[in-house]
């Protein structure tokens, strides 16, 4: 069963006591402050289709230089707020000369929020295990509201991911996700995650991305041993066939474009 | 345009264009046609045409603007020069700046702006045709908008106008209607019948006024039933809808059905299955008459 779609001003509960996130109490009562869908658990959440990240604390995020001062960076996080790396969270001392070369206006890196202040006021930091300056692979940007369906339960999806497409993936909390591997698995990959993008309402999403990427993988079997040659007989060789799937993935991926 | 018509009701009661008395015209709903902007809508009334955009939250520049607790609704009504029939003279008038300024304090009291300090969220509602009831056409574009845009609102603001014509109280009016009438009462109001929005043009009596607000009360919620039914539907013939719509008359236990709205001709879409005067009695008292007399005065 899909999930019920529910839209602002919309009665959830009578009780006050469920009132989760994205919804409101008037009166004792609980209503929806969003567009979205219906999520009960212990609380009654509202899962918006749409918005802005808004930046908390301990999140981590991808975010891209946009100004550097004497003594800060700034990064732009998709939020409708301008983060700040000042020069003590990097995790070596760092002079004011150096800080274009460490880190330039229009690098990315991996971030984690130290703080948010009532004003908004967005402290990021790199001094943790993990954060760095993102040198290789790619990022895509995805609405900061599917974040929760990419990782999935307790990270079933963002697993299945890294195992089915060999690829690094690192998912920030800001709807930018980072993504290393081969080159014809990322884009195998981009193709998975936007299509969780696109049909993350709906119900057995995992199960369906898995087929989606398994598919791809059956089908170039079928290709491969309907068509005439010798080398089809490298498919069912253990040692080679990885390195070939993806080349005919990639080759399968560009013809379907 | 410059004739006026002999009568605009006609003796079995309907007006020039068909319609009843109490009727608003088909109303149709595009959600998302604008890939750049955070959320939008295309929305069609009758002849009007109403293209909405919504922007942001986002950072507020000039910063004097900002405001440190809550975020600030900027608001845009603009009719293309080409919207009407003798072309006007392009940007801002002394009009659309009126509209613009009423039209961002009818979302103010929904908008829950309290989440996003400092910040913007801009509305961009442009008039590509127009035929009388613009603002009330953009601020229910403008709604859907906004939830779009993942904007958290108490609910849907809601607009319709109300008018009189030969002496008798009309719903929506169009453009004769509005031209040659002698009153005009556009009204936005939230899902609770609160009024967010009231203005008016020409004169009523009182007795007339407390009966175009009931008349105005019934189009806003028949108007807040087809701006649901084009959320729910967004993503295609969703199954879940069904359902939706049990809950819904299930929350709605009260519910009173107006007859005459059962047989409406008011949405060619599936819309038109949908029972679209659907109202809380406890709704109908007016809950806001020293705000109508507050405002009212804006002629």
């Amino acid at each position: 069963m899909d999930r019920k779609i529910v839209i602002p001003g919309e009665l959830l509960s009578e009780n006050e006591q469920n009132a989760g996130l994205g919804t409101y109490v008037e009166e004792g009562k609980v209503y929806s402050s969003l567009y979205g869908v219906l999520n009960i658990k212990n609380k009654v959440d509202v899962i918006p289709f749409s918005g802005k990240y808004i930046p908390r604390a301990k999140d981590y995020v991808i975010g891209t230089v946009v100004d550097i001062t004497s003594s800060n960076w700034f990064f732009d996080v998709r939020a409708p707020y301008t983060g700040m790396l000042h020069v003590s969270e990097y995790p070596k001392r760092v002079e004011s000369s150096q800080m274009s070369d460490l880190l330039d206006i229009g690098d990315s890196a991996i971030l984690r929020v130290k703080d948010v202040d009532q004003s908004m006021k967005v402290e990021l930091t790199l001094r943790e295990r993990g954060l760095k300056r993102i040198k290789i692979g790619r990022v895509i940007e995805i609405p900061p509201s599917k974040v929760p369906r990419i990782i999935g339960h307790g990270g079933s999806m963002v697993s299945m991911l890294k195992k089915e497409t060999k690829c690094e993936i690192f998912v920030g909390q800001n709807g930018r996700i980072w993504i290393n591997g081969p080159e014809e698995n990322l884009d195998q990959l981009t193709d998975a995650i936007r299509l969780i993008v696109k049909e993350s309402h709906i119900h057995g999403l995992t199960d369906r991305i898995y087929e989606f990427l398994t598919d791809k993988k059956s089908n170039v079997d079928v290709d491969s041993y309907a068509s005439p040659g010798d080398d089809i007989k490298f498919q069912e060789d253990d040692e080679i066939p990885d390195d070939i799937h993806r080349k005919i993935d990639a080759l399968l991926d560009s013809s379907e474009d | 345009m410059s004739d006026k018509p002999d009568k605009f009701i006609d003796d079995s009661g309907l007006r020039l264009d068909g319609r009843r008395v109490d009727e608003i015209r088909p109303m149709k709903i595009d959600i998302g046609v604008l890939s750049r902007a955070d959320g939008s809508c295309y929305l069609e009334w009758g002849k009007n045409k109403v293209l909405a955009a919504v922007y942001g939250p986002r950072t507020l520049h000039p910063r004097r603007k900002q405001i440190p607790d809550a975020a600030l609704i900027r608001y845009r009504y603009n009719m293309a020069s080409f919207s009407v029939e003798d072309r006007i003279r392009p940007g801002p008038s002394r009009r659309s700046v009126e509209i613009s300024k009423v039209s961002a304090e009818a979302f103010e009291p929904v908008v829950l702006t309290k989440f996003y300090p400092n910040t913007v969220i801009d509305i961009f509602t442009e008039i590509i045709q127009a035929d009388a009831g613009t603002r009330t056409a953009a601020i229910n574009a403008a709604s859907i908008a906004l939830a779009d845009a993942g904007v958290p609102m108490k609910g849907l603001v809601s607009a319709c106008a109300v008018g009189k014509v030969d002496g008798q109280l009309v719903l929506d009016l169009n453009k004769d209607e509005d031209n040659f009438g002698a009153a005009d009462l556009p009204v936005a109001m939230t899902q609770d019948g609160e009024i967010t929005l009231i203005q008016m043009d020409g004169n009523l009596t009182q007795e007339e006024f407390k009966e175009a607000i009931e008349m105005v009360r019934v189009g806003c919620m028949e108007i807040l039933e087809i701006q649901k039914r084009a959320l729910y539907t967004k993503f295609g013939d969703d199954p879940s809808f069904d359902l939706t719509e049990e809950d819904l008359s299930d929350i709605q236990s009260d519910e009173q059905l107006i007859d005459e709205d059962a047989d409406n001709p008011v949405n060619e879409d599936d819309e038109g299955l949908n029972e679209p005067g659907d109202i809380d009695p406890d709704e109908k008292k007016i809950n806001g008459e020293e705000d109508l007399d507050g405002e009212s005065d804006e002629q």
